[in-house]
């Protein structure tokens, strides 16, 4: 199978260690990697989308799962697939679409494997009202530190670890997925601003119950009265009877075809994204946005990845790459959130098109991030000055708040935190220590956190 | 691990009582570091150094190492790397030797040489592999703008850093590729107890100063650091200086 040794990083860019990198094609060359994978342990990964250190493992081996990307089997009317877990959620939509389904949780990339998704428990601009992605998991199957393979359903210890466990619980191979029943590919969506923070909260907390996708973007360079300004942009799958008689749309409904622009050249100096550019940016970007417009038909792409347009975008942020911080505290925090977002706009980190969103019940994965409250996600670029004392600040007020930061995003928090964000630690801990005793499953970000 | 910014959990000093290197030790215990490792001759100097950093709440332990002894580095370095992942190695252990007295005596001298150079080639290849079994982490090596040039007031020391560079800069480039990372950094004149006594020279600085630039290279993974920033100009002009007026200026 193949094997090469290679410097992994995640979507950030920082961070890289050295491990080996091997592709497995069928579920023997899996089950041989995990039984030989030597002292320094084993972690699978999918895309790399995960911003910080899940999906590395230095001196040890990387399963890269991409290889494992069949879909088996397709339920067209119950509206299931089965699918390998290195198929892409891209690879999904092209499939299902055409057959009137989509996938249940879409991350703001569809370049995510269906293993990433569920090792990280993803969640989508959905989240308020369809919970996580492994709320929509009906099995799957696990290679575990013995080498032997069980199916795991949902309501069990294991299943309950393994969604949102990063990887450590053991290799999914495969999973069975409940879809989204849809007619058309197109979005039907309402656009608004909003003036300010306390303006888009109460935006956001009026009308989301009535759309199933809402997610705004926040200007978090705006300052004085303008602090938290944003666009909302919510919506549905657009139904049939949306698209315009006789038009293109209409006649071919379910079409899939997004476009990709040339990927961001391999060499970019850092420092292109600063204060003034990122402000110019946001600026503009906020004018463009129409005060209120309603029912506009978008296409998926548009609506959900608007960045997958430019591949390897995140080469923007030059050599020193960057970091997103995620964060979630619960509805009555609503102080702690006014509070971190007066203190990054005041702080004017150069971060462009943050997203606001809120989230609906807690998902049923140990370590899954969403809890019902308001999460706040940001990009900056490592090399601000000052940059890891300011998010450990932001840490300590989050914790304060009762919230969490979310493990797929992090590269750098303080791990006595950990613990106090995420109190079922111990159960997931105590599962790891009897399931994989050796300690085989193990990565980057398990090490620096003691997961 | 170390984190986004280049930051270590686990730190191990070769030459545990240099001052620079428990500045530097204070200022990433106060960020992440939490594991640290003070190998040096054993003396109450050490243990109230361990002491020290433990006040800051890092959890301090000590270990006999002898730089003149590279005999026993393989173990001594091996039982460290045994107890878990080690992110930073700053070999920072070295002598300056007494220029007048060891041209008198050549075996002081071989002292400086064998200390600063065979010492570091010893106990810098130990630890590279070992990071390189653990497929990350960074080996700080302190050379010193001595060695850029050999000076005629102190070539015995300059000579022995000069080979210190070359061989760090060198394993540097051997370990592209490895996860492993090599940063040489050149600090002027600072003021610890291996200058006290000495006129000082200019742009003297302090070894808070020299881990701040260690700090900020880590996170930057530079491969070099002069320290401070402004002697990599001094030094590249100074390099071009014919022999005749350089053994004259009074640096
Ligand atoms: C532009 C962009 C937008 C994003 N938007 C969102 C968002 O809206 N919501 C959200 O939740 N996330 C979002 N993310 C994060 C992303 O969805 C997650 O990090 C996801 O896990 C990435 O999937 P991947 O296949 O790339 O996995 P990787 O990044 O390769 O791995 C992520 C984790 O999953 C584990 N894993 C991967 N494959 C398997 C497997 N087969 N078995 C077991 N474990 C496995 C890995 O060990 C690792 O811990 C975004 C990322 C980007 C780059
Ligand atoms: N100070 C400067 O101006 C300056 C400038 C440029 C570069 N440097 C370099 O920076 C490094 C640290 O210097 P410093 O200023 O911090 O001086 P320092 O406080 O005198 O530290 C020197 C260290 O080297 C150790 N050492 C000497 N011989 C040893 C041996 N045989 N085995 C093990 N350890 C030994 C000493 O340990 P003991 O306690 O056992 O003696 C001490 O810990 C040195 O390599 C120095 O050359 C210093």
């Amino acid at each position: 199978m193949p094997a090469e040794t290679a410097s992994v990083t995640g979507w950030g860019r920082t961070a890289p260690s050295v491990a080996r990198l091997i592709r497995p094609r069928t579920y023997e060359e899996a089950v041989a990697a995990v039984r030989e994978c030597g002292a320094r342990g084993g972690i699978p990964r999918g895309l790399g989308r995960a911003y910080g250190d899940a999906a590395q493992n230095a001196g040890g081996a990387v399963f890269d799962m991409t290889g494992l990307d069949r879909v088996h089997a397709i339920d067209a009317d119950g509206g299931t697939v089965l699918c390998g877990a290195g198929v892409s959620l891209h690879r999904l939509m092209e499939v299902l679409l055409p057959l009137g389904w989509f996938v249940p949780v879409t991350p703001g990339t569809r370049y995510v494997t269906v293993g990433g998704a569920i090792g990280a428990d993803i969640h989508g601009k959905n989240h308020h009202g369809s919970g996580s992605f492994s709320r929509h998991v009906l099995a799957l199957e696990l290679l575990t530190a013995d080498g032997t393979v069980q199916t795991v359903r949902p309501g069990t210890d294991l299943f309950d670890a393994t969604a949102g466990g990063m990887g450590l619980t053991g290799v999914i191979l495969t999973a069975t997925l409940q879809l989204q029943p849809v007619q058309t590919s197109l979005m039907s969506v309402d656009t608004e601003r909003a003036a300010d923070l306390d303006d888009l909260m109460a935006r956001l907390t009026a009308g989301d119950d009535r759309y199933r996708y809402s997610v705004a973007w926040i200007d978090l360079l705006a300052r004085g009265a303008a602090t938290g300004r944003a666009v909302l942009t919510r919506g549905d799958h657009a139904p049939l009877d949306a698209l315009p008689a006789g038009s293109r749309a209409r006649r071919d409904p379910l079409a899939f075809r997004p476009g990709r622009l040339p990927a961001a050249p391999r060499h970019l100096p850092g420092g292109l994204l600063t204060r003034r550019s990122v402000g110019a940016f946001n600026e503009l970007w906020y004018r463009r946005a129409p005060r209120l417009r309603r029912d506009e038909l978008q296409s998926i792409a548009a609506f959900f990845h608007p960045l997958d347009g430019v591949p390897h975008w995140n080469r923007i942020y030059g050599r020193g790459g960057f970091v997103q911080y995620q964060f979630v505290v619960e509805y009555g925090q609503e102080d702690a959130l006014r509070r971190i977002v007066d203190r990054i706009a005041a702080r004017r980190c150069p971060s462009f098109l943050a997203v606001l969103k809120r989230f609906g019940d807690a998902d049923p994965g140990w370590l899954s991030f969403p809890r019902p409250g308001w999460t706040l996600a940001l990009d900056v670029p490592a090399a601000l000055p000052g940059l890891g004392a300011f998010l450990d600040e932001l840490d300590e007020r989050v914790a304060a708040a009762g919230g969490r930061v979310y493990l797929a995003k992090d590269s750098r928090l303080r791990p006595e935190l950990l613990a106090a964000m995420y109190p079922r630690l111990d159960d997931f801990r105590a599962l790891r220590a009897e399931l994989d005793p050796r300690g085989v499953f193990v990565s980057d970000l398990a090490r620096r956190l003691s997961l | 691990m170390k984190d986004a910014f280049g930051l270590p959990q686990s730190l191990l000093v070769l030459g545990g009582t240099s001052e620079i290197a428990l500045a530097t030790a204070r200022r990433l215990v106060a960020r992440r570091t939490r594991t640290v490792w003070l190998a040096g001759r054993p003396s109450p100097a050490l243990d109230e150094a361990a002491r020290e950093l433990r006040a800051h709440g890092a959890d301090v332990r000590t270990v006999a190492f002898d730089a003149l002894d590279p005999d026993t580095h393989e173990e001594v370095l091996g039982k460290v790397f045994a107890e878990g992942d080690i992110d930073l190695v700053l070999l920072a252990f070295g002598v300056l030797g007494d220029q007048a007295h060891d041209e008198r005596e050549p075996s002081a001298a071989v002292r400086v040489a064998r200390t600063n150079y065979i010492g570091a080639v010893s106990a810098g290849l130990v630890a590279a592999r070992a990071l390189q079994t653990q497929g990350h982490g960074s080996l700080v090596v302190l050379s010193s703008v001595a060695g850029e040039r050999a000076r005629r007031a102190n070539f015995i020391y300059g000579s022995s850093k000069a080979g210190l560079d070359a061989f760090a800069q060198g394993l540097g480039d051997a370990l592209q590729g490895t996860g492993v990372h090599v940063m040489v950094v050149r600090p002027g004149f600072v003021r610890t107890r291996m200058t006290a006594g000495l006129p000082e020279a200019p742009l003297a600085t302090t070894p808070e100063a020299v881990a701040t630039a260690i700090e900020l290279g880590l996170r930057r993974r530079s491969e070099t650091v002069w320290v401070p920033g402004v002697l990599r100009l001094v030094m590249s002009a100074l390099r071009h200086v014919p022999r005749g007026v350089f053994r004259r200026l009074p640096v």
